[in-house]
């Protein structure tokens, strides 16, 4: 699979069709970064290592082009990740020579701001948002540009591409910006910041074949693997992290799986697959019977759980 | 993959929701998690159907009341389009998300309760679609099963509907009367056997058959500069150029190309879309573009075709949708956002507010309050390149931000 070298970054060539064919996603996509580098003094890219993420990336290399992404790349790190994850994205930011940023749950759990979940379900998925809040504080974020997609759960169906959050970060969802025609207005009082999110309008299967025509190469963890398993509660858990919560009678077997997402490993789970290439995953998921957040723990909560969640302040 | 974007209109309880949870449901785009969570909520409530407006109603409020507050973004494909759908709720207040909605989509559904027929907000649905432009209008109506699938009753909202369209200022939009039952399915995905008397199209029939390009609002080429790509690294290292993207018509390399608002020329030397140049990119692209000349050119600047200038004014009359609680008076300032321009502005008159009733015109009493519409003249403090409404969608629409709160309080469409 191709990588982003330093060639392709760097010496532009003549295309063989003289004709641009538009993607209209990608087009819009690219609008919107550009409205961020020109509307906002201090912007970032929240980068989780996950697949929209990586698409994310991708976008705003060519929205800037030959330029380099003029914003640095900052990870929430749970210490709850996929150490395929972590390598991923350590190699992508040497690659673009782009700034990365982390910050970790656990300095906010030694701090004492947050603590811990226990039992079955804990997860650091919540804790997270304590830890971005602190850091778009400390660093003077006025824009965070994120993955989030609206296909992905119902209250995200409501979601501005320019939303704006309070001091405290939350999220008035019954007191919204309209967003008329291309028109973003990123006009924000001090104190204020905005989410950006510019694949809003890309389903899981958009983003999937983007991935595919582009040749951009994701985590190993996204294609099937064997891997020491157990099932709870119908959900395929990994059994060989230390951080995923098993139980003494949950039994361990060794399937071939892949995730669909990277989140906290303590509250993603694999499926069943044998796409080992992306042409399979992408078929995989055109004719996928379950939504791609039924393999997240965190939603299955409540029906309500990502509305409450984005009113503190979660992504 | 072609992307079709569809609003719907209709009053509540026209089965809006319903009608979109039946278009995922049919086109098996939901999977089976979610018709699952569905069928258990739709069980809560008592219910022996599939109450499909549970797949879109999204906040908690809307669940506990069983309507639509905000505006909600619905996905799904086929094998030939990407659909995106907006559910906008229909009450009369709501009128700001109507508008929203419609500002950018090609299509829209405007549903009818055939029990009701056309009502005074059909009126204001219409003409919010009309003012908007939305090129290819769906007139659905439903609740068919509730009138015993009367072929009568349909006629009769058809022609009553059509009257509206007789004072239509907008000549090439695109009429089409679906008779539909959103609850059972009918004429939806599947065609019915219980309307034998209807030979057109189901929704889901006439979407796929719509060319994306014939609904796509055209124009002169406009190109607003959004920002100034300076990589200052060895390779490129006098490279200076201007990205943005192509609205209305395309641009060519060689195309003789002015400047606003300096007026300068110039020739497009090279189109960039990322690592690769082309000889032509059509509107709706992103794009990179460098100049023959250098020029000195700033976001909120634009590269027109030479024999395509825009009117350059200080001073614009236009229809004002007003969308903030504190009303729109006469010397009020406002932020204008127009393309990438921002420009201070000062409300001059509201001369007058266009009536719910198609085309009547009602008092203003020089203001204009939330969710109303109205004519307004705007002074702004420095020009704008511009074009009406009618000629260029993207070139003769702003919004109108407040200084004090940052609000985005209203969208205006230029005469
Ligand atoms: N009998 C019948 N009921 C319908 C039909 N479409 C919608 N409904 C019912 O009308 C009510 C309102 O529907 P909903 O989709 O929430 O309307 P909305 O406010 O326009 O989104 C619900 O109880 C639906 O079950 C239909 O075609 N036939
Ligand atoms: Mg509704």
């Amino acid at each position: 699979m191709e990588t982003v070298t330093e060639e392709t970054q760097t010496k532009a060539t003549i295309s063989n069709t003289s004709v641009l064919e538009i993607n209209a996603l990608e087009s819009e996509a690219i609008y919107i970064f550009r409205e961020v580098v020109a509307q906002f003094e201090n912007p970032v890219l929240l980068f989780s290592g996950g697949k929209d993420s990586i698409t994310l990336v991708r976008l705003a290399q060519k929205a800037f082009f030959p330029a380099k992404i003029p914003f640095p790349l900052m990870h929430i790190d749970t210490g709850h990740n996929f150490p395929e994850t972590i390598a991923f994205r350590d190699k992508l930011v040497k690659e673009l020579g782009v700034e990365l940023i982390v910050r970790n749950v656990q300095d906010s759990i030694n701090e004492g701001k947050v603590v811990e979940e226990t039992g079955k379900y804990a997860s650091r998925n919540m804790l997270q948002t304590t830890t971005l809040l602190d850091a778009i504080e400390e660093f003077k974020f006025d824009a965070c540009i994120g993955g989030a997609r609206r296909d992905e759960e119902k209250a995200r169906a409501k979601e501005r591409i320019f939303s704006v959050r309070d001091d405290f970060g939350q999220w008035d969802e019954k007191n919204q910006r309209p967003e008329l025609f291309d028109l973003l207005n990123g006009e924000i009082e001090l104190g204020q910041n905005v989410r950006v999110f510019p694949i809003s309008n890309w389903t899981e299967l958009d983003v999937w074949s983007y991935i595919e025509k582009e040749r951009i190469e994701i985590p190993s963890i996204y294609f099937a693997h064997q891997r020491n398993i157990f099932v709870r509660d119908g959900l395929i858990w990994s059994a060989d992290d230390e951080v995923v919560f098993r139980a003494e009678d949950e039994l361990v077997e060794e399937k071939t799986v892949r995730f669909r997402t990277v989140g906290d490993m303590s509250c993603t789970a694999a499926v069943l697959s044998t796409a080992d290439t992306i042409e399979k995953v992408v078929s995989e998921i055109r004719d996928s019977k379950i939504s791609e957040r039924g393999a997240r723990i965190d939603d299955k909560r409540s029906e309500a759980a990502m509305e409450k969640r984005k009113q503190q302040g979660y992504f | 993959m072609e992307v079709l974007k569809i609003a719907t209109a209709g009053s509540v309880d026209d089965g809006k929701s319903t009608l979109i949870g039946r278009l995922l449901y049919d086109t098996k785009s939901l999977t089976d998690d979610k018709v699952e969570a569905i069928r258990k909520s739709s069980e809560q409530r008592g219910y022996d159907y599939l109450d499909f407006s549970f797949a879109t109603d999204g906040l908690v409020a809307e669940r506990e009341q069983g309507i639509t507050i905000d505006v909600a973004h619905i996905y799904f494909s086929t094998l030939k389009k990407s659909y995106i759908i907006a559910d906008t709720p229909g009450h009369v207040e709501y009128t700001r998300n109507m508008v929203t909605g419609a500002s950018t989509s090609q299509v829209a559904i405007i549903l009818i309760d055939a029990r009701k027929g056309v009502i005074e907000q059909t009126y204001r649905h219409f003409f919010i679609n009309n003012l908007l432009r939305v090129k290819d209008i769906i007139v659905a109506v439903n609740k068919m099963d509730l009138v015993d699938y009367s072929e009568e009753v349909f006629n009769d909202i058809k022609s009553d509907f059509e009257a509206l369209n007789a004072v239509s200022t907008y000549a090439e939009q695109q009429l089409t009367y679906i008779p539909v039952s959103a609850l059972k399915g009918d004429n939806i995905v599947e065609k019915t056997d219980a309307m034998p008397w209807y030979d057109g199209d189901t929704i889901l029939g006439h979407l796929e058959q719509l060319e994306v390009s014939d609904v796509q609002d055209g124009g002169q080429t406009r190109f607003a500069v959004q920002n100034v790509i300076r990589p200052k690294t060895e390779e490129y290292h006098d490279f200076r150029g201007f990205a943005g993207k192509i609205k209305g018509g395309k641009l060519k390399v060689g195309d003789k190309i002015t400047v606003l608002p300096s007026l300068t020329q110039s020739k497009v030397k090279e189109i960039y879309f990322f690592d690769k140049t082309y000889q032509e990119a059509a509107a709706g692209s992103s794009v990179v573009i460098t100049l023959e000349d250098e020029i000195n050119i700033t976001r909120g600047d634009m590269l027109v075709k030479s024999d395509e200038l825009p009117k350059i004014e200080k001073q614009i009359e236009a229809t004002v949708c007003w969308m903030d609680n504190k009303q729109l008076q006469p010397g009020a300032k406002y932020l204008i956002q127009h393309n990438t321009n921002k420009v201070l502005s000062k409300i001059d008159g509201v001369k007058h507010v266009i009536s719910t009733q198609y085309g009547s015109h009602q008092d203003a009493n020089n203001k204009l309050a939330l969710n109303e519409i109205g004519s307004v003249s705007i002074k702004l403090s420095k020009p704008i390149f511009y074009d009406s409404y009618q000629d260029n969608k993207a070139n003769g629409s702003f919004i109108l931000i407040d200084p004090q709160t940052n609000a985005t309080a209203g969208v205006g469409f230029i005469d």
